[in-house]
């Protein structure tokens, strides 16, 4: 085949995946960046970019990218560690731990902030810190929050790192911390750089936790894009917000690609054993004991509250979760949302995978020329951009451009599920693009040159490998769904409510039971996350791979 | 060649991002041959046979018998090609491996199971069905990978450094097993290898490369008595190259006709008490079947044998003789004078 | 029969993955649409706080013959705002919950068709000044600072009564609110100040923020997580809430409510609903307005919203008879000048609490 007849095919199996970012991602958010550039029908860059200089936007700035910058670091300081520990250290419960640890990335922000009022806020058990309000409390959230990227994404590379490096390395005579610093550091760096690269951009998108644990003293970008958006209605303030980042996020992934420029060192011809505890794990296992407090803390605290009533243990919230909530709260009972989060899930599930898999297997086939390698390369970026764009930009933008034909989508019932599986999508397709990167190329010719077409070559090739990271992101895909909120609160219908949505109109609405069904109700979507994150982890699969 | 060719390439070329690759590449193989194609590593021709396979992006003609395969996708191609590490299918058994080219055929199960064992016992592992490629040996593997290609029942086997993975002795072993396998089923084949030993112990025409191209080609005894230039005879496994007044000195001594080059086996000239050249030894090293020396001569220092009974030191004169069979006239200069390290 | 066995794994396999895939695809929406045959459905754009019993929207299309849809999200600043961006091609045909502090941004932006909806007695009062027929006021509710009256006695303080004690020593750190950027509550309890105030605002908030008062993102947050009385029982005292809010915290067997709506710290917040520009169905959309002003609907306004009814002689619930007592004279800001300053006022705000 010629490389123009090469570069047609890849453009065509691309359509599909490259239509559906398109219509339900590009559109609506140059559609609302559209109408801050064009605020009367003129364009106004410089408009755009005078609001770059306002004193409050500069602090937004500045506050995002401080408290974004110290919380990466901090979820690397614990994650790090803690990956160590959970991975390569044979600790009784190390399964159950993981699958915890998880817990917080799907949670929902406004559970995620409730529970962390419960605990630090003034009548928590932690009032005393006085963290409450403070910037300490938002940092604490976002490492909270993000940490466990941190320990899937590392921690898989660790598990399959090949270990004869290291121990070249120590028959060499280098001491374990030389051997850590030279050689098992190194090569983690591109599962370092990956994790942290996503890390610094759901802090700098965070938004619930910030709102929630700030209170109105600090602002980040997102919250300013919220309340320019939604209240001011200033397009041209949130547009110059959603470009710059745009920009950011372009330039983050530009630079982890270049920072992950290394053979990569997921796959593994030997296999590193557990190792027992021994007294130099020390600092790992404490700083692992201290990301377990920070997780299982508010966690817990989240659990108790769910159960008691009156100052007395009761059930009583989770049984009213069969009702719609004191004061009619809802229009339909707690247990109807639950399955209707789960219909949704699925739904997403299968179009992320469907997605993904046809970018994973799009960005790793291996290029012939330059340009293909570079078209690869793009596509490859494309498809991380949803990570770093506001969910509210996003959310009024499906409103106000898919309200026309042909693409009259805003009520379709589907409209959901697309949108929680582009959410979900830049997790799933890392999921499988280090594992089809590592089928060696041959193999697949080998199957062709014994007669198989591209199809079988594919079944005897690729599935074999790949049908566990298969369901590991179908796994991850689906916990993703159940917690999305940001952009399904903007399209849900109230008789089809999801369960995040249910848990934030309950708190939302006056009421001791309201507001306790809206801790079990937090409870039980935890509790569905963890379970399906331990079904993901008893696959074994190695990694979520390099992010 | 007689009729037509059952394997003919023409103006075969493969570039990456137009650095040429192959360039006008030319073979032809007739029915039941084995082709070497020699080269030094990087020359190329590892991609001219992924482009036969049709595995490369490439322009020019591949044709079997009168049938023009070049646009044909690999696997309708009915060429079977064998990688340099095997490419098990790390999943499946020795068996399913095998086998797995006769199920794409929808060969009934008790036939394929039959083929199967026949195969494993051509290749020498009998009783290997049930494992798993892991678990095998690097000789172990390479020989269910020629047993799973031959399973494909090709019409051209496609080889590439089959053998190049393996310690010497198995390889030598390897190489003549190779041989007697590829005959006693008939197939057609081209191998890619870098290592002239084992282009002799198994094919019967040979076909060098440099740089892309294809610098010679033809019959191996052919090849190998006249090389076409002085680097095709290092390659080949000559030992030196001389050039002007000292060649045709050998040759005259050989009593051949002059050339402007002349190529030597190490075994060209032995020490012999009524040889016609005279020389100062200059180095003495001892192998185990005979003596390697180097000579001072009339023209210039040369390599030359002496069997393990004679004692010749650094510093002794010696009298040399020349056997013509061990020497290969060129029609041109050599760029460099280095000797091959063989 | 060594060779078999991996064969048999990867069919049992197949076939798990096949089941499995049937048994998720009998889970999923595709294809999936429970809408009753033949009807016309309407649809109601809201906010999050919008709540009709279940009996009550099943009578809608039992009378009116169309299906009500709900859209609810945001609060109604975020649902103007959605209002205003798809002008002319709305996400539904009926709007509810755009309130006073809004109302203007609405009709400037012609977001609402005229309607001309019969109005019931009392509903006038309510009307935005200068409205032709577009919006129909439906509820109304007095934004009031709340006090936990048990905990004043039992420190023995004499609790605050209006908006000049809350910037007094005595009751610093004692007071919760939610903030006037991302609450509609706060907006709300803000321009009640500014009404108070005038241009002195400002500087009432300065003192305000002095004295500790802890300021949240929502109303959830301030009352249910901060006030003493909340479902989280926190440290605060007062907290800005609704004047029916006292009505919520009578303990089971108990004749007292143990908070108190402090009545001259009040600002008036009036929904509307109204027929949306553009609506496919804008009759079904009429009847939907019409439908909020009748009598069974006004009548399960406090108890679904915690609004007052608009229609005049409307029964109120017991407990609201008894503890939720509406103001006499609210503050007020006429929703020109809110419509003119908003911006300028939620950014000075802005200033004043984050500074």
């Amino acid at each position: 085949m010629s490389t123009a007849r090469r570069l047609a095919a890849l453009a065509a199996t691309a359509l599909v995946p490259l239509a559906v970012l398109g219509v339900f991602f590009v559109l609506p958010v140059s559609g609302m960046v559209g109408r801050g550039f064009w605020p009367h029908g003129h364009l106004d860059v410089g408009g755009v970019l005078d609001v770059l200089t306002r004193p409050e936007i500069r602090r937004a700035v500045w506050f995002t990218v401080w408290t974004s910058t110290v919380a990466t670091l901090l979820a690397g300081a614990l994650g790090l560690p803690a990956a160590y520990v959970l991975h390569r250290v044979a600790i009784p419960g190390r399964t159950w731990l993981r699958a915890i640890l998880v817990v917080p990335f799907v949670l929902p922000t406004v559970v995620v902030g409730v529970a962390f009022e419960l605990l630090i806020g003034q009548s928590g058990p932690l009032a005393f810190l006085g963290l409450d309000g403070s910037p300490v409390a938002i940092v604490a959230g976002l490492v909270f929050f993000n940490a466990s990227v941190v320990i899937r994404v590392v921690g898989g590379a660790w598990e399959s790192l090949d270990p004869r490096p290291a121990e070249a390395a120590a028959a060499l005579g280098a001491s374990p911390r030389q051997v850590l610093r030279d050689v098992t550091l190194p090569a983690l760096r591109p599962a370092i750089v990956s994790a942290s690269t996503v890390v610094f951009l759901f802090c700098a998108t965070a938004f619930g936790i910030v709102l929630t644990l700030g209170g109105l003293r600090y602002s980040s970008v997102e919250t300013q894009i919220y309340l320019l958006t939604t209240n001011l209605l200033d397009l041209q303030g949130a547009a110059a917000l959603s470009i710059l980042q745009l920009l950011v996020v372009t330039l983050l992934l530009l630079a982890a690609a270049a920072a992950r420029r290394t053979p990569d060192a997921g796959v593994a011809r030997s296999r590193a054993r557990l190792r027992r505890p021994a007294r130099s794990d020390g600092p790992a296992l404490l700083a692992t004991f201290v990301l377990l407090l920070l997780v299982v803390g508010p966690i817990a605290s989240l659990v108790v509250a769910s159960l008691r009533i009156d100052g007395a243990w009761s059930t009583a919230n989770y049984r009213a979760l069969q009702t719609p909530g004191a004061h009619q709260a809802l229009l339909v009972p707690v247990t109807d949302a639950v399955v209707n989060s789960l219909r949704i899930a699925v739904d997403a599930t299968w179009m992320s995978l469907l997605l993904g898999l046809t970018v994973a297997a799009l960005v790793t086939r291996r290029s012939r020329s330059r340009s293909e390698r570079h078209l690869r390369a793009v596509l490859d970026g494309l498809f991380m951009l949803p990570l770093g764009v506001s969910a509210v930009t996003l959310g009024f933008g499906f409103l106000v451009t898919l309200g026309r034909p042909p693409l009259d989508l805003r009520d379709s019932p589907l409209l959901i599920p697309v949108a929680q599986a582009l959410v979900a999508l830049p997790l799933v397709v890392r999921v499988l693009v280090p594992v089809l990167a590592g089928i060696d190329d041959r193999l697949r010719q080998a199957a062709a040159t014994l007669g198989a077409s591209p199809v079988r070559a594919l079944a005897v090739v690729d599935l074999p490998v790949i049908w566990k990271p298969i369901l590991a992101a179908a796994g991850f895909a689906f916990a993703c769904s159940l917690g999305e909120f940001g952009a399904t609160s903007f399209l849900v219908r109230d008789d089809r409510p999801t369960l995040p949505v249910v848990i934030f109109r309950l708190i939302g609405h006056p009421g001791d039971l309201n507001f306790g069904m809206a801790l079990a109700g937090s409870v039980v979507l935890g509790a569905t996350t963890a379970a399906v994150m331990l079904i993901v982890e008893q696959l074994r699969v190695p990694s979520v791979g390099t992010l | 060649m007689a009729g037509t060719p059952a394997l003919s390439v023409r103006d075969l070329s493969v570039s990456y991002d137009g650095t040429p690759a192959v360039v006008g590449a030319g073979l032809e193989l007739d029915e039941g041959q084995v082709l070497a194609v020699l080269g030094p590593s990087g020359c190329g021709k590892s991609t001219l046979l992924r482009a036969i396979a049709g595995l490369e992006p490439a322009t020019g003609r591949v044709r079997w018998h009168d049938q023009d395969v070049s646009t044909t996708p690999t696997h309708r191609r009915g060429f079977a090609l064998m990688f340099q590490d095997g490419q098990l299918f790390p999943h499946l058994t020795v068996a399913r491996n095998v086998g797995y080219p006769l199920r794409i055929r929808r060969t009934p199960r008790t036939a394929a199971a039959a083929r199967i064992a026949e195969l494993l016992e051509l290749v020498g592992l009998s009783g290997f069905e049930g494992r798993l490629p892991s678990t095998l040996s690097g000789g172990e593997r390479q020989r269910v990978a020629l047993a799973r290609a031959l399973a494909a029942s090709p019409r051209l086997l496609l080889l590439d450094e089959p053998l190049s993975a393996l310690d010497a002795g198995l390889r030598q072993r390897l190489a003549d097993d190779l041989r007697r396998i590829l005959v006693e089923a008939g197939t057609t084949a081209v191998m890619v290898t870098h290592d002239h030993e084992e282009a002799f112990a198994v094919a019967d025409r040979l076909a060098v490369m440099r740089d892309g191209r294809i610098v010679q080609s033809g019959p191996i005894a052919d090849v190998w008595r006249s090389p076409a230039d002085p680097a095709t005879a290092l390659f080949l496994g000559y030992a030196r190259v001389v050039e002007g007044a000292a060649a045709a000195g050998l040759l005259a001594a050989a009593g051949i006709p002059d050339s402007v080059s002349v190529a030597l086996r190490r075994s060209a000239l032995s020490v012999a008490d009524d040889g016609p050249l005279k020389g100062e030894v200059v180095d003495v090293r001892t192998t185990p079947g005979q003596l390697r020396l180097v000579v001072r001569t009339d023209h210039g220092e040369l390599d030359a044998v002496a069997s393990l009974d004679r004692r010749p030191a650094p510093g002794d004169d010696v009298r040399l003789r020349v056997d013509a069979t061990r020497m290969a006239r060129l029609p041109g200069r050599s760029a460099s004078h280095q000797p091959a390290l063989d | 029969m060594s060779t078999t066995r991996p064969h048999l794994r990867a069919s049992a396999r197949t076939a798990a993955a096949i089941l499995l895939a049937i048994a998720l695809a009998g889970c999923s929406l595709v294809g999936s649409d429970d809408k009753p045959a033949g009807t016309k459905d309407v649809v109601l754009v809201t906010h999050d706080s919008f709540v009709l019993p279940k009996q009550l929207i099943a009578g809608f299309d039992r009378q009116s013959g169309y299906h009500l849809v709900v859209h609810a999200s945001g609060d109604g600043g975020t649902l103007t705002n959605k209002l205003v961006l798809t002008q002319g091609d709305p996400t539904g045909d009926v709007a509810f919950g755009v309130d006073n502090t809004f109302a203007s941004r609405a009709l400037d932006a012609d977001v609402f068709a005229k309607s001309d909806v019969p109005l019931p007695a009392g509903a006038q009062q309510y009307v935005v000044p200068g409205d032709d027929g577009r919006l129909a006021p439906i509820d109304n509710g007095n934004v009031c600072v709340n006090i936990d009256t048990g905990w004043f006695a039992d420190h023995h303080l004499a609790p605050p009564r209006s908006l000049d004690d809350l910037v007094k020593p005595a009751y610093r750190g004692l007071l919760a609110l939610p903030g006037a950027t991302t609450s509609s509550t706060g907006l709300a309890f803000l321009l009640g100040t500014i009404g108070r105030y005038g241009d002195g605002w400002s500087a009432w908030w300065r003192k305000l923020v002095a004295n500790d008062a802890t300021i949240t993102d929502g109303w959830t947050q301030a009352y249910e997580t901060d006030f003493t009385q909340g479902g989280g029982h926190g440290k605060e005292p007062i907290v800005v809430s609704y004047d029916s809010s006292p009505a919520f915290t009578v303990p089971k067997g108990s004749h007292t409510s143990t908070t108190k709506a402090l009545l001259d710290t009040c600002f008036r917040q009036v929904e509307y609903a109204g027929v949306l520009t553009g609506a496919a169905n804008p009759e079904g959309a009429k009847a939907f307005v019409e439908y909020l002003l009748t009598p069974a609907v006004q009548k399960a306004l406090p108890d679904a919203m915690y609004v007052f009814p608009v229609r005049q002689g409307t029964p109120l619930p017991t407990a609201w008879a008894r503890f939720a007592v509406q103001p006499q004279h609210p503050y007020t800001v006429s929703p020109a000048q809110i419509s003119a300053h908003r911006d300028a006022w939620l950014r000075e705000w802005s200033g004043i609490v984050s500074g």
